[in-house]
């Protein structure tokens, strides 16, 4: 495809304040207009979503005195996905006086993320990281203490200082449980409408304004519009694109893919992160990827045998013959260099024959030596409910047999474009958490996720909302305008068209093999054929789906089978814009590892002269195909200065 | 990812119940159906993927149930298999239930969650949403977002903070209910009313808490407890019933210490 970029596009001013970067939020929150609190009951926010962004935000704006409504696709909010977050929360606390401070934070996440994130953004992630852990804390988030009754810290996922605050296994079900009790305590004082069971459709835009938006109610198949004055969305990533991934099968892209058809821009769509401790796919019958957490690794050691074929049994195999391939390449960082990297050479390993397991598709992640060290007590009590989970799985106990890992698909740093305030290229919407392109560049750091969900959702949009509000005339807007009118009959057709293919396929069948082609052309290694290959093979998918899929029973009904091809036809598009996107970003750059870009050693070699910059994608239609034009946010760096990353 | 194969040989056998209920006011009924070939691997919701999968081909409906993370922590799914929530294996959701535990030949029933708060949608998807009606009248400190005093300003004994955290890892599945032959909530009303009250953040609300939440309980048509522990017999979470016990005690002191009327609180 050709592509003509708009750089510098007017259509992307992203509103960061000048200054000095410790004082910008702060300016930028004085310049802010205000609603005055008498005045916040007249306005009617419209929140999508109750992961950590949404809930957070959704209960702030309600304590405000905003009227908040609030879609939840699940049975109740509790269940979004952020609960399934294992590892922890970043805070620049500094608790241990290990020399961590915002500065530092803010460093090792622009620097972590490759230099493709907007420097005021993550400077403001990190001022607002202690809060958030004041917040979480006030709310009754049983963090991990010490003997003093004082809050204990890990060190996670490469960072050089224990910044990271953790609830056992499980903090994200810790902190969403609070975002959650924050939520329903609104919702008992009736100041949140809560609607469980909807999922949005489709974005209903007045007069160039988000004014609401169409979703079906799950259990009946009744089309409902709600409308606003703003509309959030928090509705979480897209890596279930490639079917496999750790993420919950109701993730979806179907909101954040549909408010980019109705005119938002879609920014760094290919930055996708692959986990490099993952359970591996033990058949064709694999619903999704397990998770291991990332902690495992400050005790684990990778290794792979040294020749190819290599089919011993691992205790059959002497240290003689064994590769710890990450120590020997990374002796500084060694099993502890970030995932992107972690991820790329355990693919390297099996991609030379030298993968374990009855697949050949792992590597092994060895606890033999820390146990010989410490005792097997202790690594019980440091990770005994993930040995667990893993023999669960598996039926191998990685006390006696090293555990099988293998990357997989676990996070999206690309979404909605939005500037500084969370506003995306759309007035009155704004997009929040995972869903948009955020503060990660091209690379997530562990422990960083919880931190943005809950930092847009706490402290940032609170004080930004008020810039659309106060700031636009908003002529009153009620489901009755002819736009819902409109939307609702396109939504309804989809559905009926749906219901009409009449097909041999089932969506997750051709899901599944979307999935695969997305996995092996636009996963850990892209390469300008494999992208156009790939290219190929999701049109030639999309067509099938189209005339072969198959959905029984009628919309008006609890019906699954018809809730899944709405998300999958979805990602059957949003697919082709990844792969533009890789295609396009002609550079190695953290998650994204293009191979004709690499250096010597192998590592993602960017381009800074030619792609310093945020790709943003504006939907158009062109005799019926979908186009893109490319839209570019240029990235400036005054603080950190870009250098090579370098782990060695 | 991909590349993946069934290192199984033959697999298993199977001939399933399954309860089928078109929505809320249809009457319910078993429906039985032969599987064939099921990897040992799978899980069990895998293997209710393939009976799917099956049913489709078929151009039969298939049967609903809740899911989503498939790793045992959001409390989507639950059925009841062979007469157990979360079927045989103890502290396992669903989810995390393997087809290992099966054998070749054999019948499994598989039923929804049953209790009078839990009505069905359809087939095995029950609507929970009682469990959120009693978290929105207490389950909660009422705390703003803004500038809380800092994290460490209020050190909390390990011990509690530990005992807190063993409540608060409740998944909120509803297994407690399903299990007990009085549908009663109170393993889950008694983990909320432990995880907060053991903090000294949630300290302040206790009696207020505990009262709120026992009277949204009651009228949403759960039970009392019969102390027959079925409940943490069934818990993924394994949740003690310790938590039970200081639920009463909690409300007998609540009861006696406080003016009749429960306030509303939060406010």
């Amino acid at each position: 495809m050709s592509t003509t970029a708009i750089q510098g596009s007017p259509k992307l001013v992203s509103k960061c304040p000048s200054g000095p970067m410790s004082e910008r939020w702060d300016k930028h929150r004085f310049d802010l207009k205000l609603v005055n609190p008498a005045n916040r009951r007249k306005y009617h926010v419209l929140v999508v979503g109750t992961g950590l962004a949404g809930a957070s935000a959704a209960a702030s704006l309600a304590e405000m005195g905003y009227r908040v409504t609030v879609l939840c696709i699940h049975d109740s909010p509790r269940r979004a996905h952020s609960i399934a977050a294992q590892g922890g929360i970043n805070a620049a606390k500094n608790y241990p006086n290990d020399g961590d401070s915002i500065r530092r934070l803010f460093y090792d996440t622009v620097k972590g993320g490759d230099y493709r994130a907007r420097e005021a953004n993550v400077y403001r992630l990190a001022q607002v990281s202690n809060s958030i852990i004041d917040q979480c804390v006030a709310q009754g988030v049983p963090f991990a203490r010490d003997y003093g009754g004082l809050l204990d810290n890990r060190s996670f996922g490469g960072a050089q200082v224990a910044r990271t605050f953790y609830a056992r296994g499980q903090t994200g079900q810790q902190l969403l449980i609070g975002a959650y009790h924050a939520l329903m305590r609104q919702v008992g004082l009736g100041k949140v409408a809560l609607f469980p069971r909807r999922e949005m459709l489709d974005l209903v835009v007045v007069d160039g304004v988000a004014r609401g938006v169409v979703a079906r109610e799950l259990t009946g198949g009744a089309i409902e519009s709600y409308a606003a004055d703003a509309v959030l969305l928090c509705t979480g990533g897209y890596g279930n694109v490639f079917f496999l991934s750790t993420n919950a099968k109701f993730s979806n892209a179907t909101a954040i893919w549909r408010a980019h058809k109705r005119g938002a821009l879609f920014g760094n769509p290919c930055f996708t992160q692959i986990h490099p401790t993952c359970i591996p796919v033990s058949g064709s019958y694999q619903s999704k990827l397990t998770l291991m957490s990332e902690s495992l690794r400050n005790d684990g050691r990778v290794w792979v045998p040294k020749s190819k074929g290599d089919r011993r049994s691992p205790d059959q195999i002497p240290e003689a013959d064994r590769d710890y391939y990450l120590e020997r390449l990374y002796p500084s960082f060694g099993n502890l260099v970030p995932r992107d990297i972690a991820s790329r050479r355990a693919k390297e390993m099996v991609d030379e024959g030298r993968g374990v397991g009855e697949t050949a598709m792992a590597v092994y992640l060895d606890f033999r030596d820390a146990i010989q060290r410490d005792g097997a007590p202790k690594i019980r009590e440091k990770y005994g409910n993930l040995f667990q989970m893993y023999e669960r799985i598996t039926a191998d106990d990685p006390y006696h047999v090293p555990m099988r890992i293998y990357p997989a698909v676990h996070y999206t740093m690309g979404g909605l474009w939005v500037d500084y305030n969370l506003e995306s290229t759309i007035p009155g919407l704004f997009v929040l958490g995972e869903a948009n392109f955020s503060d990660h560049g091209a690379n997530r750091l562990g422990a960083s996720a919880l931190m943005q969900g809950l930092a847009d959702g706490y402290f940032v949009i609170p004080a930004t909302i008020a810039s659309h509000l106060a700031g636009r005339k908003l002529p009153k807007v009620t489901t009755d305008h002819a736009q819902f009118k409109q939307v609702e009959g396109e939504v309804q057709a989809r559905l009926r068209r749906l219901l009409a293919i009449d097909g041999r396929r089932s969506a997750d069948d051709l899901h599944r093999d979307l999935g695969l082609a997305m996995w092996e052309h636009c996963g850990m290694g892209r390469s300008d054929a494999g992208l156009s290959k790939g290219l190929a093979k999701i049109r030639a998918l999309r067509s099938e789906f189209w005339e072969n899929l198959r959905v029984l029973g009628q919309g008006e009904e609890l019906n699954r089978e018809l809730e899944k091809a709405g998300r999958v036809a979805d990602f059957m598009e949003l697919a082709e814009l990844m792969v533009l996107d890789a295609q396009y970003r002609k550079e190695s750059c953290g998650g994204h590892f293009r191979v004709e870009y690499q250096t010597e050693e192998g590592e993602a070699l960017r381009d800074d002269a030619n792609f310093c910059h945020v790709a943003a994608w504006e939907h158009t239609e062109e005799g019926g195909a979908m186009r893109w034009n490319l839209h570019q946010e240029p990235l400036s760096f005054e603080e950190v200065k870009l250098t090579q990353r370098s782990y060695k | 990812m991909s590349g993946g194969h069934d290192h199984h040989s033959g697999g298993l056998n199977l001939t399933l119940h399954v309860w089928r209920q078109k929505d809320a006011q249809a009457e319910g009924r078993f429906e039985t159906y032969a599987l064939q070939g099921i990897s040992e691997h799978c899980s069990f919701l895998e293997m209710l993927d393939q009976l799917n999968e099956q049913l489709l081909r078929e151009g039969r409906d298939p049967v609903a149930f809740d899911h989503d993370c498939r790793e045992g922590i959001c409390g989507s799914c639950g059925v009841v298999i062979n007469g157990q929530a979360h079927g045989p294996d103890r502290e396992t959701a669903t989810c995390q239930l393997h087809m290992r535990r099966f054998h070749d030949g054999d019948t499994i029933y598989v039923e929804p969650f049953r209790a009078k708060a839990f009505p069905i949608q359809r087939d095995l998807v029950v609507d929970r949403s009682a469990f959120d009606r009693i978290v929105s009248k207490g389950g909660f400190v009422s705390v703003n977002t803004g500038a809380p005093q800092d994290a460490n300003g209020l050190p909390v004994p390990k011990e509690n903070a530990d005992l807190a955290m063993d409540a608060a890892s409740c998944i909120g599945c509803g297994a407690c209910v399903a299990a007990c032959p009085n549908a009663a909530a109170m393993l889950f009303v008694g983990a909320k009313i432990s995880h907060l009250g053991l903090l000294p953040q949630g300290a302040p609300e206790r009696r207020r808490r505990v009262l709120a939440m026992v009277e949204q309980m009651d009228r949403d048509g759960f039970g009392n407890c019969g102390n027959i522990y079925e409940c943490e017999a069934a818990c993924p979470k394994s949740i003690s019933v310790e938590n039970i016990a200081r639920l009463n005690r909690e409300y007998i002191v609540a009861s006696a210490c406080e003016r009749p009327a429960v306030e509303r609180i939060g406010d």
